[in-house]
């Protein structure tokens, strides 16, 4: 990343032939450098130059994937410089001195526990399968049991001390190509050769950061790409330095030997769920590639996986949902109809209070590209010649047997032109805050 | 060799703020570097936390949170008192919830008087939160202000539209303010500086950036205080160089999903754990991202976010 015109330039054969449909090399190296061609349209330059310019042209943290799974890539610190790539992996532990109930439980609740939000299905992602007994056979036994569960739309991480108990559980699982865990001072070569042989991603575990280095090193120069880093540490303060400094010395001093995804243990700093998950989401805010809980259950994992969505959000993008009708509480015909924007914040807060209400409504969601009501309204995106046609457009008018529809309080100085768009319909103007529609919606009737 | 990590130098501090007065008072703020980074800076005053107390008896909230008050709730001089003596509350928020004029529509003098009530009852710093209604917020903070004159409370919320008054009321009787602006870094300047000209002194300022809770927002307040961290420790920003409070509780156990009850859908799992890790989910991303004050609900969130708070710094 981020070499400059000139040192491309120095690689290139210099020949000027003009084969890559630029006239000079150097007008290709610029070009190049800004991003707005790729290597592969200039025919001569040497494989050695290829080389280095590849690995120049690699994301500072490179990605790794670990069966349907996806971790790295990342190319900045803040998220308001630019949005997060891949979202940081949740991963639960099922170990082989767990009963079978322990481990079906977290099985189970890995492959039922998704939330629909805005259009995304938000889960955990990994199964993390360790051997504790030292018991090959068991392993292998408990990898085939959580193989299927992970390699829908997930990933597997094996966990063991030597390379033969890897072996092992890899026997039951090589073709998801799971993450191994771990390469350590100890057993790295027979580790390194066991993941290369299997095509699989392989973490590091060091005791530091200089540990660390080493072994991704050694790693690297057997060939291995797919790497990810466990710095050592349980305690939270010092894991959460490490995860600061791993990702500053990738991004901003490109340092190679740190540039890989992290994996991090919230199972084993705390044994209390509760405390776990928020360990978990500090580490999700600051930089965990994959964070291990030693428990899935609804209410740890639902506030994780929204943070998780709230942090990784582009944040260019307002979020939106889908125009469209949403019946709330089970409407009828007689029930009121209220219209917003889509803007997911608004949609979320409006139809919250609608449903805390518990008043059957018809919902409309505009869609106005995602902004809010007094944005939209003031961008002329909320106006009456977009709510009448989406309006009349819409099947709403096969729903119910009323024409009123209820505007929201900022949006009140278009009712008259709405009324003109919508000639049979009563318009309503509405509270401006949504906390205030409950109470609206009890003193309304719709006629 | 060995590795060297790669340092800030940061050039800007947060200012050192003091709420209340006497023996219980809180400094917050003086931090040197981003929140929690300790390799590299100090944190001399680790974020506090504030327990909300409601100066009327809400009746809305889910049951996990009531039921840690529900002997004190309706009462707020004895909701005070029991959450100082029984969670060890280091301060006080008073929620003015009870003027609202889409609730309860309390008078100024009502309301202020029982503010006083427990101003009085209480010897750690309190915050007073109004309803972001400018001409109801500007009387009964102006009437507390007066009655409580030299106590250090801090007011707010104090807007654009509100802070000559509020402003005016704070610096007359020796109080802070609370500076809140909409999710936005140039507007949050924009308003330290005009309190600034108003002359409120700058020892006398924390900035609100607007709390969205966890799946309503969340986002947006971590980059806009991530942001502002930013201008003021590398950037020399020195009108964004003071402590943020986040109005956590109130914001979270507002939603949908904090109140849905046990068994309304399986996924969710147990409603009070629900409630308490979102409080507390939201409560740590918000001090990552720079929080020097939360205000906080349950006892049981309060308990974690402190442990978690010990953990990082130590
Ligand atoms: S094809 Fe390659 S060698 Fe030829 S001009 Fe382009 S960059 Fe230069």
């Amino acid at each position: 990343m981020g070499l400059s015109g000139i040192e491309i330039y120095k690689l290139l054969p210099q020949t000027n032939c003009g084969d890559c449909g630029v006239p000079t090399c150097l007008a290709f190296a610029m070009k190049l450098a800004a991003g707005q061609t790729e290597l592969a349209k200039c025919p001569q330059v040497s494989e050695e130059s290829k080389q280095k310019l590849d690995i120049a042209s690699a994301p500072p943290i490179l990605p790794v994937t670990v069966g349907k799974f996806k971790t790295g890539g990342e190319t900045v610190l803040f998220r308001h410089e630019k949005s997060f790539v891949n979202p940081t992996g949740i991963a639960v532990l099922v170990t082989d001195k767990m009963s079978d109930a322990e481990a079906d439980k977290r099985i189970t609740n890995f492959r039922e526990l998704r939330y629909e939000r805005v259009g995304l299905v938000l889960k955990a992602d990994l199964i993390a399968v360790k051997s504790e007994s030292g018991d090959a056979g068991a392993f292998e036994k408990l990898v085939g049991k959580a193989k299927d569960a992970a390699g829908g739309d997930g990933g597997l991480i094996l966990m063991a001390d030597t390379a033969e108990l890897l072996a092992a559980g890899l026997k039951a699982a090589a073709d998801q190509k799971p993450l191994l865990y771990a390469a350590t001072k100890s057993n790295a070569e027979a580790v390194a050769a066991l993941a290369k042989e299997n095509k699989c991603p392989v973490a590091v575990k060091g005791e530091n950061l200089d540990e660390v280095i080493e072994l991704t090193q050694k790693l690297t120069g057997m060939g291995l790409k797919e790497i990810v880093i466990d710095s050592g540490s349980r305690k939270l303060r010092k894991v959460f330095e490490d995860q600061v400094i791993l990702r500053r010395a990738a991004i901003k001093k490109a340092f190679r030997p740190l540039g890989f995804p992290t994996i991090t243990f919230p199972c084993e700093m705390s044994n209390d769920l509760m405390e776990e998950t928020l360990i978990a989401s500090t580490l999700i805010a600051k930089y965990g590639g994959i964070v291990v809980l030693s428990d899935l259950e609804g209410h740890s994992l639902f506030p994780l996986v929204v943070q998780r969505m709230n942090i990784f959000t582009d944040p260019q993008r307002p979020m939106a949902t889908e125009q469209g009708i949403y019946p709330i509480n089970n409407p009828d015909d007689n029930s009121p109809v209220l219209i917003t924007t889509n803007f997911s914040l608004t949609y979320f807060i409006v139809s919250g209070e609608i449903e805390g209400s518990r008043i059957p409504t018809w919902l409309l969601v505009l869609d106005t590209e995602g902004l809010s009501v007094l944005t939209a309204w003031a961008a002329g995106k909320f106006a009456a010649d977009a709510i009448g046609p989406f309006v009349k457009k819409s099947d709403i008018v096969g729903k119910i047997k009323h024409r009123s529809l209820i505007i929201p309080g900022y949006a009140a100085s278009i009712s008259g032109e709405l009324e003109e768009e919508l000639p049979d319909w009563k318009i309503t103007i509405g509270p401006r805050e949504a906390a205030h529609i409950p109470a609206f919606l009890k003193q309304y009737k719709a006629s | 060799m060995a590795f060297e990590a790669p340092k800030i130098d940061y050039t800007g501090k947060i200012k050192e703020i003091t709420l209340g007065t006497g023996n219980k008072a809180v400094k917050v703020g003086g931090s040197t570097s981003y929140p929690f980074y300790l390799f590299e800076g100090q944190m001399p005053n680790p974020p506090r936390i504030a327990m909300e107390v409601f100066d009327f008896a809400p009746d809305d909230w889910a049951e996990a949170a009531v039921e840690p008050f529900k002997d004190v709730i309706g009462d707020p001089v004895a909701w005070a008192k029991k959450n100082i003596q029984e969670y060890g509350a280091e301060m006080i928020a008073l929620q003015l919830r009870s003027i609202d004029p889409n609730g309860l529509n309390r008078s100024a003098n009502e309301a202020a008087a029982t503010a006083k009530r427990v101003i009085d009852a209480v010897d750690v710093p309190v915050i007073l939160w109004g309803v972001a209604n400018h001409e109801k917020d500007t009387e009964v903070l102006r009437l507390i202000a007066e009655s409580c004159e030299g106590k250090n409370l801090a007011l707010g919320p104090v807007e654009e539209e509100d802070y000559k008054q509020i402003g005016a009321s704070a610096i007359a009787y020796k109080h802070t303010v609370i500076a809140s602006s909409p999710i936005d870094i140039n507007l949050a300047k924009q308003l330290n500086i005009l309190l600034d000209n108003l002359g409120v002194p700058g020892n006398k300022i924390i900035v609100d950036p607007t709390t969205g809770a966890l799946g309503y927002g969340l986002e947006y307040t971590y980059s806009v205080m991530e942001r502002d961290r930013m201008a003021a420790l590398t950037q020399e920003d020195e009108k964004l160089q003071y402590p943020l409070i986040c109005n956590v509780g109130y914001e979270v156990w507002k939603t949908k999903e904090a109140k849905m009850k046990t068994g309304d859908d399986i996924k969710f799992g147990d409603s009070k754990k629900r409630g308490i890790i979102m409080e507390c989910v939201t409560a740590m991303s918000l001090l990552l991202a720079g929080a020097d004050i939360l205000i906080m609900r349950h006892p049981e969130s309060i308990k974690l976010i402190r442990k978690m708070i010990t953990d990082l710094a130590s």
